[in-house]
């Protein structure tokens, strides 16, 4: 199934749910006009805590930087041996 | 086939698509030949009429590693990175490949990491990720990292790829996989490494992943402009509708 169908199916459930609770009214009917902006503005609220934990929690390596630039030098001195052009241009 | 395959020895190709990296293809490939000791493997560097002169680099290389680990399959001009691969798949003789980039965002210190998971989980892929405990990324600003960050959850969220890391390039193929794979991908760019890794993980093969640290040497964000976050968003809605 393409996967569109799946978040497709997915919202029309959803969407099902909430009409059904319209229908019946379970809870009252002011509160359950509002379900789905509150469903919108959570999404939108997950996402950007999505963001915002992977932006402080963001795995950076500054040692790897330093240790790229000692392999580079031990690859210029070897290389520079065996007649391969590594001068920098 | 299966029975086949245990008996088989098993050999790697790496191919690297370059394009102006005369200096960094000859650094590449000596930090491969120092990490990937006791494996059969070859290098195929795919040149697409790169002025600099990359070219007589590679030769030069062949001089000192051998032939038969370095194989020169130049194209004449910059035709892109997808058809780059095709092209290098071409000339394989190895029954596994890995892609990478030559710019040494790379480093060939993770192959053998690869090569253990591959062995230990029979993966069809192995894919590095950047971000889970043990990788990371080196030299992007904060606006570099928002960018990543969003477009990552904004892909997980609607496309659920089981995967942590989908734009990333470092990946190791089962040979059969990828030529399976890439007939099916047509984008370009960063959303062609997304659509690769979507439509593997959508066919049901088995992928792994691997942490591995990404160092950008090309500071600035020249690269990520305006439209290309555009492309990026078609890109997402495109694997949308079609996988």
């Amino acid at each position: 199934m393409k996967h569109v169908l799946k978040i497709l199916t997915l919202l029309v459930a959803i969407s099902a749910f909430w009409i059904g609770l319209l229908e019946t009214s379970l809870i009252p009917r002011s509160n359950a006009w509002l379900l789905p902006i509150y469903f919108v503005v959570s999404l939108g609220c997950y996402g950007l805590l999505m963001v915002g934990i992977g932006l402080t929690r963001f795995p950076t390596c500054p040692h790897e930087a330093l240790l790229l630039q000692q392999d580079i030098v031990e690859a210029k001195d070897f290389l520079m041996q065996k007649g391969v052009d590594v001068a920098s241009t | 086939m299966e029975q086949e395959k245990s008996e088989e020895k098993i050999k790697y190709s790496i191919i690297v698509p370059t394009y102006n990296e005369r200096l960094n293809i000859a650094l590449l490939v000596y930090l491969i030949f120092k990490h990937l000791r006791e494996v059969d493997f070859e290098v195929i560097v795919v040149d697409d009429g790169s002025p600099d002169g990359t070219q007589e680099v590679v030769k030069q290389l062949q001089q000192v590693y051998g032939e038969d680990h370095i194989l020169l399959r130049p194209r004449p001009r910059k035709l892109g990175l997808g058809t780059a691969y095709i092209h290098g798949l071409k000339h394989v003789s190895g029954n596994f490949i890995v892609i990478m980039d030559a710019d040494l965002s790379h480093h060939p210190k993770y192959l053998p990491n690869f090569i253990k998971k591959q062995l230990e989980t029979d993966a069809d892929i192995v894919t590095g990720t950047r971000y889970v405990k043990g990788g990371g990324v080196h030299g992007w600003n904060l606006m570099r990292k928002l960018t990543s960050r969003g477009a990552n959850v904004l892909a997980h969220t609607l496309l659920w790829p089981g995967v942590s890391d989908l734009t990333g390039s470092f990946r190791l193929y089962r040979k059969s996989v990828l030529e399976d794979v890439i007939s099916s991908c047509v984008s370009k760019g960063y959303v062609f490494q997304m659509e690769m890794i979507v439509r593997a993980s959508r066919k049901g093969y088995h992928i792994e992943e691997v942490p591995i640290t990404f160092v950008d040497r090309v500071f600035g964000t020249s690269k990520l402009g305006g439209s290309e976050i555009v492309e990026y968003l078609k890109g997402l809605l495109y694997l949308l509708v079609t996988t």
